[in-house]
């Protein structure tokens, strides 16, 4: 085949001739090329990538991206890719998004998205602010967020992004940061193998209109003590001394120090495959309690639904099986009918 | 023995057949009474006669309003002939009433002397306050007028189906196939198709099916005993031109429409759609059609639907979405996508009555302006309206064709009037049907996204997974030719003037303006979409009184057949009749500088003959 002779994909071959046109030292530049990296080692041709988004400073993504890409309008790329992927569900489809795009005007899209369980992998970046517009609040500005549209602050709770994928029963949900090369381009390829819709948050620094909001969770000296990463089959520790577990208390998550008769045994295990969602939701809501950690990697990832493009196309197919391809005269014929001389 | 009521036929014993070449025919009764099933199966029945006929379904919005009440009122009216029919007919010769809600409600369009059936047990005092009725109409002689028929139906029917075994209820509910076994008698109908239909629609319920075929012979055998009917009516088939015909709704015919044309253009059809009245019957008509690949989304919501058939035309699918005016209002800002991106795709707007929810069952054709120019920027289509059911079926053809050629998305408009409304239907031959294969771009060397045809100024469509053809394409302003993002003041209006230069030479497929009736004259009516009907016959009559007028019916709304103004300089005046405030008048007025003028009806109801009739006459004086 003409095909096994050609060399393997690299980064270049992703990469366009558009200039980017994000600022200086957005986080979007490290997703971009955590991105790059990842889908030459996927072992799929170029050609069967598409990347749709909607607006925003994120959704630029697909003119960065040399696969076939669709930036479309606000909030609307789950759908479109929805669309997409029935049409052709032998397509890589990767949604880039925003706080804003997925969260706010794009709601609706991304939990029914999440519930059919559409074969896409979605990247949001949360940079909990609109950049595009220049810097108003977003739906995961945190509570009392002083903006440009909120002077005195915000009065609306934010959303969690990662609780509500859950919520909506995803069944791949994941969380990376921007800075975190390894951690992102470990957490996409987990992803990228995931067959049903695949959820990513990535916390993804605007060093322009709120720079410095994960600097908890990725300066060098705090990281540790905020963030925990999850890895499937061990214990929930962290620490700069690995010396703080999760431990279950009733239906409750509770911080426990390790020694004093405390010992990983006693640690909860992470399991991204526990059949339940509550499990997962659990370790997301965590954001919203002081001193607990930011929970980062993947969250929940249970294969087991059919993606929604294949149950459609079957239905089609098995129509077909059973009454045979459609005979148009046939069909135009239908019913009674009658004969005028 | 039932007791019947003004009477008004000579005491005859002797059964007369009169033959007569036309009935208006309506059923009205509570929405729980089976008036739609009961219509429709008449209808076939004289569709199968090979009577020509229009149907007019007019129902509530509420599924069930409170039993026997004024706003829970459904009607059937069905027009046939043996000549030309247009339109479901304007005054009505037989009112069949299950109620008194039902009688108050349609008793003025049935013509003096017309023949009434009412159910005489629905009349008890406490029907009668439901339909804020004072005085029972059977007994105060204000029904002195025509030739009343009160039957008891319940009573009638529970005696007919004694021996079923149904309960009381379910032998209730069969009481419109009594009079439906009625009407079979009135106008001379065999029942065979109805009883074929029943043992289908009931296969599972063989009792069910049996009940109602005992209720419906009943009615027929009544008519038959009680000689209270002296006359029976005999309409003897219509001169359709050869072919087989089948009945068909506007809704079915668009349905059927876009399964043939994805046929015809080689690929599989993918329609994207939220239900909506009147447009979900589309929906749930393509959805059966499985077997010919036909994808069927139903959305979350109506921008899903149009931004999914976007994602599926992208993938090279025949995309469709369907909706009525609130889904179109919800569908513009993607709409304005598919027209800077260039893709093929239709959409319907089954037109009701507005603004907002307003009349949901409804119609109206007040889309006109929101399908022409309700986007924001310069964004054009090519708009299409239907003019009868059948019409349906090649407007939804001519707009995937359309589509398809030209790279754009195109609006067909039907409405509430067209899409329940049914008449004869001739089938056509394969040979009658165009193909317009698609070809996708396949060549690396040549390809580019926004390179056109110089005829169409189409671009090329290539799809993901094509090797070699990585593009991207997007809502923003872009470069002709690369489709590389491009802000130059210069390129942006080059871009505008491209796309609406696009839509333009779409006028090459538009046939001239030929107007039905006088090619010149004192009177030109100018019209679209289902008012078809009652001009083409008002026409005809005024015609014969020597008026010298003729009709260009516009399918094509965007861009206008290019003659059109100068068939307009060929009357003396011009009249539009529009179910609007004046929507093509507009256009036609900015365009043309004519002196048109509007005759306008906004009552949720089609154009009655006399109607159209009456306003020529007013013109030409």
């Amino acid at each position: 085949m003409a095909t096994a002779t050609l060399p393997p994909l690299t980064k270049k071959d992703f990469q366009t001739d558009q200039e980017v046109r994000w600022c200086p030292g957005c986080g979007d530049y490290a997703i971009l090329s955590a991105v790059q990296q990842v889908f030459p080692e996927l072992g799929i041709p170029r050609e069967k990538f598409v990347i749709v988004s909607g607006i925003g400073c994120s959704s630029r993504f697909p003119y960065y991206m040399n696969t076939y890409g669709f930036h479309t309008i606000h909030g609307r790329a789950p759908a479109v890719a929805t669309g997409l992927k029935l049409a052709q569900p032998d397509l890589e489809v990767w949604v880039a998004t925003g706080d804003g795009d997925a969260l706010s005007i794009g709601g609706n899209h991304t939990i029914h998205m999440l519930r059919r369980n559409v074969g896409l992998k979605v990247l949001l970046f949360n940079n909990r602010i609109y950049g595009l517009t220049k810097g108003q609040y977003s739906p995961t500005s945190e509570f009392g967020k002083k903006s440009k549209s909120t002077p005195y602050g915000s009065a609306d709770r934010p959303f969690n992004p990662i609780s509500l994928a859950i919520g909506s029963e995803a069944t791949f949900v994941a969380r990376s940061v921007d800075v975190f090369q390894q951690h992102l381009k470990d957490t996409l390829k987990q992803a990228a193998a995931h067959r049903g819709s695949a959820f990513v948050e990535i916390l993804q620094n605007c060093n322009i209109f709120n720079d410095g909001a994960f600097k908890d969770q990725t300066d060098k000296e705090a990281r540790s003590e905020n963030v925990i990463q999850l890895e499937h089959g061990k214990p929930l520790i962290y620490g700069k001394n690995r010396d703080k577990g999760l431990r279950l208390n009733g239906f409750d998550l509770e911080i426990v120090q390790l020694g004093n008769g405390i010992t990983e045994k006693d640690l909860l295990v992470h399991d991204a495959h526990h059949p339940r969602p509550a499990y997962a939701f659990l370790l997301a809501h965590m954001e919203h309690r002081p001193g607990f950690p930011t929970p980062i990697g993947v969250l929940r990832a249970s294969d087991e639904l059919p993606r929604y493009e294949d149950v459609a196309n079957a239905q089609i197919q098995a129509v077909i099986a059973k009454k045979g391809k459609g005979n148009l005269d046939k069909l135009l014929h239908a019913g009674d009918t009658w004969t005028v001389k | 023995m039932a007791t019947l009521t003004g009477i008004t036929l000579p005491d005859s014993s002797k059964r007369k057949k009169e033959v007569v070449d036309r009935a208006v025919i309506r059923f009205c009764g509570d929405s729980g009474d089976g008036m739609q099933i009961t219509g429709s199966q008449f209808t076939n029945t004289v569709a199968l006669y090979g009577n020509d006929l229009a149907t007019f379904p007019d129902y509530p919005a509420e599924i069930r309003a409170p039993a026997g009440t004024l706003p829970g009122v459904s009607g059937f009216q069905l027009q046939f002939s043996s000549g030309d029919v247009y339109t479901p007919g304007d005054a009505v010769d037989a009112l069949i009433a299950m109620n008194p809600a039902a009688l108050k409600m349609n008793l003025a369009d049935l013509r003096k002397n017309g023949i009434l059936i009412v159910n005489k047990d629905s009349f008890a005092e406490g029907d009668l306050r439901k339909a804020q009725i004072v005085s029972n109409p059977l007994e105060d002689h204000s029904l002195d007028g025509y030739r009343v028929f009160a039957v008891e139906l319940e009573r009638l029917t529970r005696a007919a189906l004694a021996e079923t075994g149904l309960d009381a209820k379910t032998m209730d509910r069969c009481k419109n196939f009594f009079a439906l076994g009625m009407c079979s008698w009135l106008y001379n109908r065999p029942m065979d198709a109805t009883y074929r239909w029943l043992d289908d629609k009931f296969k599972n319920k063989p009792l069910l099916a049996e009940g109602n075929k005992l209720a419906m012979k009943a009615g027929y055998s009544y008519c038959e005993a009680t000689e209270a009917f002296q006359v029976s009516y005999e309409i003897p088939p219509a001169k359709l031109s050869p072919g087989v015909y089948r009945n068909l709704s506007g809704n079915q015919a668009l349905a059927l429409g876009f399964v043939t044309a994805a046929e015809k253009a080689g690929i599989t059809l993918f329609q994207g759609s939220y239900p909506i009245t009147p447009a979900s019957d589309i929906l749930h008509e393509l959805s059966m059609y499985k077997d010919f690949g036909v994808m069927t989304f139903q959305a979350e919501d109506e921008i899903a639907a149009i931004t999914s058939a976007i994602g599926a035309s992208y993938a090279g699918k025949l995309a469709i979405t369907t909706t009525s005016g609130p889904g179109i209002a919800l569908k513009t800002e993607a709409l304005g996508l598919a027209v800077a991106v260039e893709l093929p795709l239709v959409i319907c707007d089954i037109q009701r009555g507005g603004p907002s929810t307003g009349l949901p069952t409804k119609t109206e054709q007040a889309d006109l302006l929101q399908a022409l120019y309700g986007r924001n920027s310069e964004a054009p289509i090519p708009v299409l309206a239907a003019s009868t059911p059948g019409d349906c079926f090649w407007v939804a053809l001519e707009a995937c064709r359309i589509a398809l050629k030209y790279m754009v998305p195109v609006i067909i408009l039907s409405d509430g009037y067209l899409a329940n409304g049914a008449e004869p239907w001739r089938i056509p031959e394969q040979s009658e049907i165009p193909e317009f294969p698609v070809t996708f771009a396949t060549d690396p060397a040549t390809y580019q996204p926004y390179k056109r045809n110089p005829e169409t100024l189409a671009r090329q469509w290539a799809i993901p997974g094509t090797l070699g053809l990585e593009h991207r394409l997007g809502g923003l302003e872009k470069q002709d030719g690369s489709g590389n993002i491009n802000y130059e003041p210069l390129n942006h209006e080059t871009m505008v003037r491209l796309r609406a230069a696009k839509v333009e030479a779409i006028v090459q497929d538009v046939p001239d303006a030929v107007p039905a009736g006088d090619p010149d004259g004192d009177l030109l009516i100018v019209a679209w979409g289902s008012t078809y009907g009652p001009i083409t016959a008002a026409l005809a009559t005024q015609r014969k009184e020597g008026r010298r007028i003729g009709h260009v019916h516009l399918r094509h709304l965007n861009p206008l057949p290019k003659n059109l103004g100068e068939v307009l300089t060929r009357f003396r005046r011009v009249l539009v009749p529009e179910m609007n405030m004046g929507q093509l008048l507009w256009v036609l007025r900015a365009k043309y500088l004519v002196e048109a003028e509007g005759f306008n009806k906004i009552q949720g109801r089609p154009f009655k003959q006399s109607e159209i009739e009456a306003k020529i006459e007013e013109v030409l004086g």
